[in-house]
């Protein structure tokens, strides 16, 4: 569904991606992990368009290289930021309406929005609660919630586990495998390698702008240097 | 002083305040979505002006449509002065979008210098806003009543667009979060370009309201009720709606009244809006409503 080939990222004069190629099937839960400073947010952004690339990213043979976010947003990519970035000032139902801001369906935003809520009924408890009163956990789970409310193609997020207490990692994590169940694509970052190989149909190694690994998930939690330098194992 | 000349000192300080409040929208709209103090919202109010002169005095239009036709033409230059002139700097350091914005400021006035002239225009004023009235020894002019409700009706108007429609939703998030919005896949030039839409016309209204309280219009009409605004805006609390029209209302009733008690220093009517200016940047720089300064990502 998604290819991205020789993906090159430039800041001023640091060489972010250094020509990553990888693909993500549809259906499928892809995870990229690696380092802090790795390059993964950049990826992603890339992705959207938040940052100019070199390259080719294509999503079901359309070419995403040099349009505008929105554009690309409303061609079916949605993304949850790193650190969630809900709207403070907005209520928690207007942010999930800013998911679904570019569709005019209202009938099918409605049934949308009795999902989300289904899939985290705390929302529905706090539909009309500013987002910035949310605890952190909330405030990942309307992050997920408004990602979805596009109805998109392909899911990515930006280390959904971060900074959230184990028991709250662990649904997450959960919520993302359901969410794929259900049939949606994703593309998953993430510090947490071992929770995202566990998840994950297959993975990316991403060391200083470059994939230096990739393997079914299951091969890369069995893999000798994995285990070393990112499951902390010796 | 009595007690019906201060209802009529209050009357005046209301309706002032509410122009005061209709111009200071824009400043602060435009200031919560991109960070830029727009120096040439007081010359768009002035265009605004000329406009409706022209309609009522060359086109022989009804003073109704004349103004919302100017109302409206405003509002499309400041789109054109939006994408003409900010758009190319959205990613250039904020210094350069404010020198633009004074040289878009000296381009109107200039330029309605050339084409409008210099001298004084006299604005008409429509005979149902010019009656005298005589309540109950409360002596005011009809437009005193009138631009207070006019100004309200408006801004009601956009308080209904920022908080209960769907590019109002948009303005406030953009607002916030300009990257995370466009991961929403909201157009966000077409929602700034929408601000300075709506911050136009509110201008463009009052400043003819402006011209029909004090009815002598020139190219330079705009610099002193822009520089009030503004002060109101920043009184109010910069980026917020709700403090452009407080600070618009008091700055409005804080002049009127001190020059109404305080004749003898009825000369430095307009530095008292400077003074407050000074006063809210030492002491509460954030403004009365206005939230602690959150650098923007
Ligand atoms: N806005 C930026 N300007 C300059 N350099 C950046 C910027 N964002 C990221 N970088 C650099 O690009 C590299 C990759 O960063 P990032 O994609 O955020 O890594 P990760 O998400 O894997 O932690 C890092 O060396 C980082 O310092
Ligand atoms: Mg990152």
């Amino acid at each position: 569904m998604l290819v991205v080939e020789n993906l090159h990222v430039f800041y001023g004069g640091i060489h972010a991606l250094k020509g990553i190629t990888f693909n993500v099937p549809q259906g499928k839960i892809v995870t990229l992990i690696g380092a802090n400073g790795a390059g993964k947010t950049t990826t992603l952004k890339a992705i959207c368009g938040l940052v100019d690339a070199k390259g080719s990213i294509r999503l079901d043979d359309v070419e995403l290289v040099g349009k505008p976010t929105h554009e690309i947003v409303r061609m079916g990519v949605s993304m949850v930021p790193e650190g969630r970035r809900v709207f403070p000032n907005l209520t928690v139902m207007e942010n999930l309406l800013m998911g679904a801001y570019h569709r005019d369906n209202r009938d099918e935003v409605e049934e949308d929005l009795r999902w989300i809520f289904e899939l985290f009924p705390r929302l529905k408890e706090r539909a009309w609660q500013k987002a910035g009163t949310l605890s952190g956990g909330e405030q990942q789970m309307l992050a997920l919630g408004r990602a979805l409310m596009s109805r998109p193609k392909l899911l990515m997020m930006d280390e959904p586990s971060l900074g959230l207490a184990p028991l709250l990692v662990r649904e997450v994590f959960e919520v993302i495998k359901h969410i794929n169940e259900e049939g949606r694509t994703i593309l998953l970052i993430e510090q947490n390698a071992r929770a995202a190989l566990k998840i994950a149909h297959y993975g990316y190694v991403l060391e200083t702008g470059k994939i230096t690994m990739e393997g079914t998930g299951s091969d890369l939690l069995n893999d000798d240097r994995v285990r070393k330098v990112y499951l902390g194992e010796s | 002083m009595g007690f019906v000349d201060l209802l009529q000192q209050l009357a005046n300080g209301v309706s002032l305040g509410s122009l005061y409040a209709l111009v200071a929208i824009g400043y602060t709209m435009v200031y919560g979505i991109i960070r830029l103090i727009n120096f040439a919202h007081g010359d768009v109010m002035m265009v605004g002006c000329y406009l409706a002169y022209f309609g009522v005095l060359m086109f022989h239009m009804p003073w109704q449509i004349s103004w919302i036709v100017a109302i409206g033409l405003t509002s499309l230059l400041g789109v054109s002065i939006y994408v003409g002139a900010y758009r190319p700097l959205r990613r250039a350091p904020r210094i350069s979008a404010l020198i633009t914005a004074i040289g878009v400021s000296f381009l109107l006035e200039s330029l309605g210098l050339v084409i409008f002239g210099g001298r004084p225009k006299a604005f008409p004023r429509p005979p149902i806003l010019d009656i005298g009235l005589n309540l109950k020894g409360v002596y005011i002019m009809s437009f005193t009543i009138w631009i207070p409700v006019i100004a309200g009706v408006l801004l009601l108007c956009l308080v209904f667009l920022v908080y209960k429609t769907k590019v109002g939703m948009a303005m406030r998030a953009v607002a916030t979060d300009m990257e995370t919005t466009s991961l929403m896949g909201v157009n966000i030039d077409r929602v700034i370009a929408i601000t300075f839409a709506v911050g136009s016309a509110l201008a463009a209204a009052g400043g003819i309201m402006w011209a029909i309280r004090f009815p002598q219009i020139n190219p330079y009409m705009g610099i002193m009720p822009g520089l009030k605004a503004f002060i109101a805006a920043v009184f109010g609390g910069i980026g917020n709606i709700f403090g452009a029209m407080l600070g618009g209302f008091l700055l409005g009733m804080i002049e009127i009244l001190v020059v109404a008690f305080m004749p003898h220093i009825a000369g430095y009517r307009d530095a008292i809006a400077f003074a407050i200016l000074i006063a809210v940047l030492l002491f509460k720089p954030t403004g009365l409503l206005g939230e602690p300064l959150r650098e923007k990502v």
